[in-house]
């Protein structure tokens, strides 16, 4: 595997680099995937064909009049020629914008977006000067994502790394599904949020809605405000030091720091009465990236 | 799918007509099967009436040539059955040739007249109210707008709706909005699905109502009709309809002078709402307000279980 030259790679179809990096194309049949790590690809954390920009080369994109589909072509044409800083204008609640990009880049979209935005990253900053509709950064791999208004429902569903952040307010079942990274909320979330978490942390320093954590493995949430119920397993845990340290850091990182500090926050976990993955898939693991 | 949207100018009257179409138009890849409105005009004497029917669904026009002797004999028994009950016709349209709509005075039993018209079982009256209009046809908003007129109405606000099939045909009685028979001023647009429909229809139909289709949000039009008509304000039959009825739905409601909206409890569908002193708009998607309010905005959606109500 580690005799594939990067070059070689960038020429290969994606089935031919799926092959050639080991990984498996057969229909899977169970609920998890079987994944070994090789040391020696380790510098593949990166995509090898992954533009080399310059996050000082910067420039515009002017979606009105344009189709999502041809944004999101002229985003990865202007990652070709090096730049790595884009500005989108003009996005006017435009849907899945900026999905799918898979290595550094910094994304500025001057405006509010539709559904599915940045979704399935893996490497990029994103800021978002307005609200963002349903499922933004749905299966987030890595980066930061900053929206600087509301979010709608499913904000970071099945989200696996990265920082996730929105300083209003957001939707129903924010980070469901959740399997890594951080969802930091600046205002409320409504109901279901953390429904089925599996990893990562979720911060909302307003109030969450009904049937906080329902059903979560793992995971850990924390809410600054009030909680108007828990979901089942759901349950209240210790807010340790390392807690209120972590908290600190990246609340004040994102301006997010509430004024009274972070003691007051509720740490929620799951009871682990329901499921454990350890118990009921001995012979399955999940990698968590 | 299905896409629904509505408005509301405090105060004053704009051109609904025009920015629901604009709202729909933008809505059309959530349901491209038919597109409804019901828009509000401005007032008019209490004993003048607009009434919207249809004569003829799409099957209908299947039978060839026939059809339009079909669709006048349908005609002349509307307009006989008008006469009978001592309605007089102040004007009367065809913005298509099954489609019409008359401005009539009438100031006797108006439900009893628009049971009659109704009782041949293929005439729906689509609306009738001093201030609602209710048109709904098959494609998207920019042909209805078109074949009917749509894009210089202007009132006060107004709901939409684009359809995407899925619990009953395509067909204009299965479109929305539904006006609640025979309730003036009533409409309403939903989208989700009504899981406990046949139990609360058949409690609807035992209180004496009449549907006329299979489409579960038709459900939704009789009860909040079946409420009002009982006392219950609009923001209370809202309220009520979410511990009562079953489902994941996000749903409209317009009266002469009110725009309500309902969440379920799950906040399964969406919405996205556009509040500022003088105009509130809403929409499944915030692409459909951005259509008439291009520039910069503040939005939000509603979590579970909200309902509101705003006044023209």
């Amino acid at each position: 595997m580690a005799s594939v030259s990067d070059a070689d790679l960038k020429a290969m179809t994606q089935d031919e680099r799926v092959k050639a990096l080991g990984m498996t194309t057969d229909q899977l049949t169970g609920r998890s995937m079987y994944m070994e790590f090789d040391p020696d690809a380790s510098d593949r954390l990166t995509y090898p064909w992954a533009p080399d920009v310059d996050f000082n080369k910067r420039t515009e994109v002017d979606c009105d009049d344009k189709s999502t589909t041809e944004v999101n072509k002229e985003i990865r044409a202007l990652m070709d020629e090096g730049y790595g800083t884009v500005v989108l204008k003009n996005p006017r609640g435009m849907h899945s914008l900026g999905v799918g990009i898979l290595s550094k880049l910094n994304l500025i979209i001057e405006g509010s977006t539709g559904y599915f935005a940045v979704g399935l990253i893996d490497g990029p900053n994103v800021r978002i000067n307005g609200r963002v509709g349903w499922s933004c950064a749905e299966n987030m791999m890595s980066g930061t994502v900053m929206i600087e208004k509301n979010a709608g429902s499913t904000f970071g569903a099945a989200m696996r790394g990265g920082d996730l952040v929105c300083r209003g307010s957001v939707g129903s079942r924010t980070g469901i599904d959740q399997k890594g990274g951080t969802i930091i909320v600046g205002g409320d979330t409504g109901a279901l949020s953390g429904f089925m978490m599996q990893r990562g942390r979720m911060v909302v320093c307003g109030n969450a809605g009904k049937n906080l954590g329902d059903s979560m493995y793992d995971g850990t949430i924390f809410v600054g405000g009030e909680i108007k119920s828990c979901g089942v397993d759901a349950v209240e845990a210790e807010l340790s030091d390392l807690d209120k340290a972590w908290l600190t850091r990246k609340l004040t990182q994102y301006g997010l720091m509430p004024d009274k500090g972070v003691d007051h926050f509720t740490k929620i976990v799951a009871g682990k009465q329901l499921w454990n993955y350890d118990n009921l898939e001995p012979n399955e693991k999940k990698l968590i990236l | 799918m299905c896409g629904i949207a509505g408005l509301i100018h405090k105060g004053k009257s704009s051109n609904v007509g025009g920015e629901m179409t604009a709202m729909l138009q933008a809505l059309k890849h959530r349901g491209p099967d038919s597109t409804g409105y019901a828009v509000y005009g401005d007032e008019r004497a209490p004993e003048e009436y607009i009434m919207r029917i249809k004569v003829a669904e799409a099957e209908d026009r299947s039978i060839g040539h026939g059809v339009h002797k079909l669709i006048a004999d349908r005609i002349a028994r509307v307009d006989a059955i008008l006469e009978e009950h001592g309605a007089v016709v102040k004007s009367k349209e065809a913005p298509q040739d099954y489609s019409l709509r008359y401005v009539l005075t009438h100031d006797g039993d108006t439900p009893s007249m628009a049971e009659h018209i109704e009782e041949d079982g293929v005439t729906e009256i689509l609306s009738m109210g001093n201030g609602l209009e209710l048109i709904k046809d098959l494609g998207d908003a920019a042909v209805v707008a078109e074949a009917y007129g749509l894009n210089d109405f202007t009132g006060t606000h107004g709901i939409g709706h684009t359809r995407m099939a899925t619990e009953s045909d395509v067909d204009i009685k299965s479109a929305h909005p539904y006006w609640a028979f025979p309730y003036n001023d009533i409409s309403v647009v939903h989208n989700g699905q009504i899981t406990n429909y046949w139990i609360m229809r058949r409690e609807m139909e035992r209180k004496g109502h009449r549907f006329q289709s299979n489409c579960d949000s038709e459900l939704l039009a009789v009860y909040t009709a079946h409420n009002l008509a009982n006392g219950v304000t609009l923001e209370e039959s809202l309220k009520r309809s979410i511990k009562e009825i079953d489902g994941v739905f996000t749903y409209l409601v317009c009266t002469k002078d009110q725009l309500g909206m309902a969440k379920d409890t799950m906040a399964a569908k969406p919405l996205v709402l556009y509040e500022s002193d003088d105009l509130i708009a809403m929409a499944s998607e915030e692409v459909a307000i951005r259509a008439i309010l291009p520039e910069e905005i503040d939005t939000y959606d509603p979590y579970d279980e909200e309902v509101r109500v705003w006044q023209a």
